[in-house]
């Protein structure tokens, strides 16, 4: 049986020479973490599954820098590497590729194009292609949403793009099930409610999506214990979960939270 | 020297770091005359079975003559699956066939392709899996298996809808359907024992 997955985020500010990890909150106030292929390779003697890199700067001159964090870090990290934030074309994810990644995440570029999706996919199989979804609740009935009955009351769940920036109109669920379709591996699913707010994983919204598709769900936002993590395994079928804050600042160690996960019950890699 | 055959299918960086790692002395060799006078072989590979033959048809004659030879050899991933006659993916493809048998697509109602992490049962204890057991996790990412004619050359099953093919070995050959340059500690214990047949 599958291994539920833990996977520590590393947002990556590549301003500064090296690049330096961040962690935000709420999408808008920065905190330094670290250098990010030291940390890569100190959450991989910890037992991470799997590493996640994410350019928050994404601007065309930095990516030699991702490139070189990537390469970097393969060198003494052997987990699947996960790299994303402004991958606009398959060149560029081929870029990421030849660095060593193991996989590209894509969501702005394909939410303006979709069949980025597939492109990717066909060249480099549908494993490769991680579609990440910022999904922000509405509260509400709207007519041609798909509406979750949350505790709190029914909403629908708004597609943003541009690093939580600005909003599509685009329904988050929806999305998620169409990018499916188009070839993707994974839904890095990321509720910007709940980011940075340590209040635990957003659960309607990663039943919901993890209920709908196939792939593996990878939950993301709001982690900040050993028990947030449990509660997205028990109560949704999500193969991941993501987390970076609580990670970075040395609130708990991944082996810890791993041995938590399997003293209660769930299949974790030890 | 160890080479890793580059046949143009996928990135060898995760490979090549990793055999590094446990100070093999890789090299990437683009050439099927380049395999001569080599210690021992790396076949990797990702994509479609079809393809991938198509691809490494170049390199059959050299490499079938050093399994003849018998220098140690490690099949990862399609690397594994090429061994086998054919496959339910590319059907009319030929495969090495060193191997007697095919490669089935995983059952209806599991994930596929299966990708993450999957316990192995150690079904014969074979030189590459040592240190290795039952319970230890490797990375999977995969839609095909590869079922031998002779089941006693399997050596690792895995668990996924059916028991799948994780591990093969015979004689000189050895081949993983998981990626052991992914799988963290493990993973780089597989490829030191496979270091270590090439070495003694």
């Amino acid at each position: 049986m599958l291994a539920r997955r833990i996977i520590p985020c590393l947002d990556c500010d590549l301003g500064v020479p090296g690049g330096r990890v961040v962690k935000g909150i709420e999408f808008k106030q920065i905190r330094y973490a670290g250098i990010p292929w030291e940390l890569a390779g100190k959450y991989y003697q910890e037992g991470a599954d799997e590493i996640v890199f994410l350019d928050i700067t994404a601007s065309h001159e930095r990516r030699e820098t991702m490139v070189d964090v990537i390469k970097k870090t393969s060198e003494s990290v052997f987990v699947p590497l996960s790299v994303g934030g402004g991958i606009r074309s398959v060149d560029e994810a081929t870029d990421a590729f030849h660095a060593g990644a193991d996989k590209v995440t894509v969501n702005t570029a394909a939410l303006k194009r979709p069949e980025l999706i597939s492109e990717i996919a066909d060249r480099y199989g549908r494993q490769a292609v991680v579609v990440a979804i910022d999904a922000k609740r509405r509260p509400g009935r709207e007519e041609g949403r798909v509406v979750i009955e949350a505790p709190d009351g029914p909403c629908w769940f708004e597609c943003s793009f541009y690093g939580g920036r600005e909003f599509t109109g685009i329904d988050a669920i929806d999305w998620a099930c169409r990018a499916e379709r188009l070839g993707a591996g994974e839904i890095l699913l990321t509720s910007m409610d709940r980011d940075g707010t340590y209040d635990g994983f957003d659960i309607p919204l990663t039943g919901a999506v993890s209920s709908r598709v196939k792939i593996p769900v990878i939950a993301s936002g709001g982690c900040a214990s050993p028990e947030h993590m449990l509660e997205v395994f028990q109560k949704t079928s999500a193969s991941a979960a993501l987390a970076a804050s609580i990670f970075h600042f040395g609130e708990w160690q991944i082996g810890e939270i791993k041995r938590y996960l399997r003293e209660n019950g769930v299949n974790v890699r030890l | 020297m160890i080479a890793i055959v580059d046949y143009g299918m996928g990135n060898l960086f995760s490979i090549y770091n990793a055999m590094q790692k446990v100070e093999a002395a890789p090299r990437i060799v683009q050439q099927p005359e380049e395999l001569e006078n080599v210690d021992g072989i790396v076949i990797p590979g990702v994509g479609a079975f079809g393809k991938c033959m198509e691809r490494l048809s170049r390199f059959e004659c050299a490499l079938g003559r050093a399994l003849e030879d018998g220098v140690p050899m490690l099949g990862i991933c399609i690397g594994l699956q090429v061994l086998f006659e054919r496959s339910e993916e590319s059907p009319g493809a030929k495969g090495l066939g060193w191997i007697r048998g095919e490669v089935v697509k995983l059952p209806e109602g599991v994930m596929i392709p299966q990708m993450g992490w999957n316990s192995l049962t150690i079904e014969r204890q074979v030189p590459i899996l040592e240190g290795i057991n039952d319970g230890d996790m490797f990375y999977f990412v995969h839609s095909y298996y590869g079922v031998p004619e002779d089941r006693t050359l399997i050596a690792a099953t895995t668990e996924h809808g059916v028991k799948v093919t994780a591990a093969v070995a015979k004689d000189n050959l050895s081949a993983t359907q998981f990626h052991p340059e992914k799988s963290g500690e493990k993973g780089l214990l597989i490829l030191k024992n496979f270091v270590r047949s090439v070495r003694c």
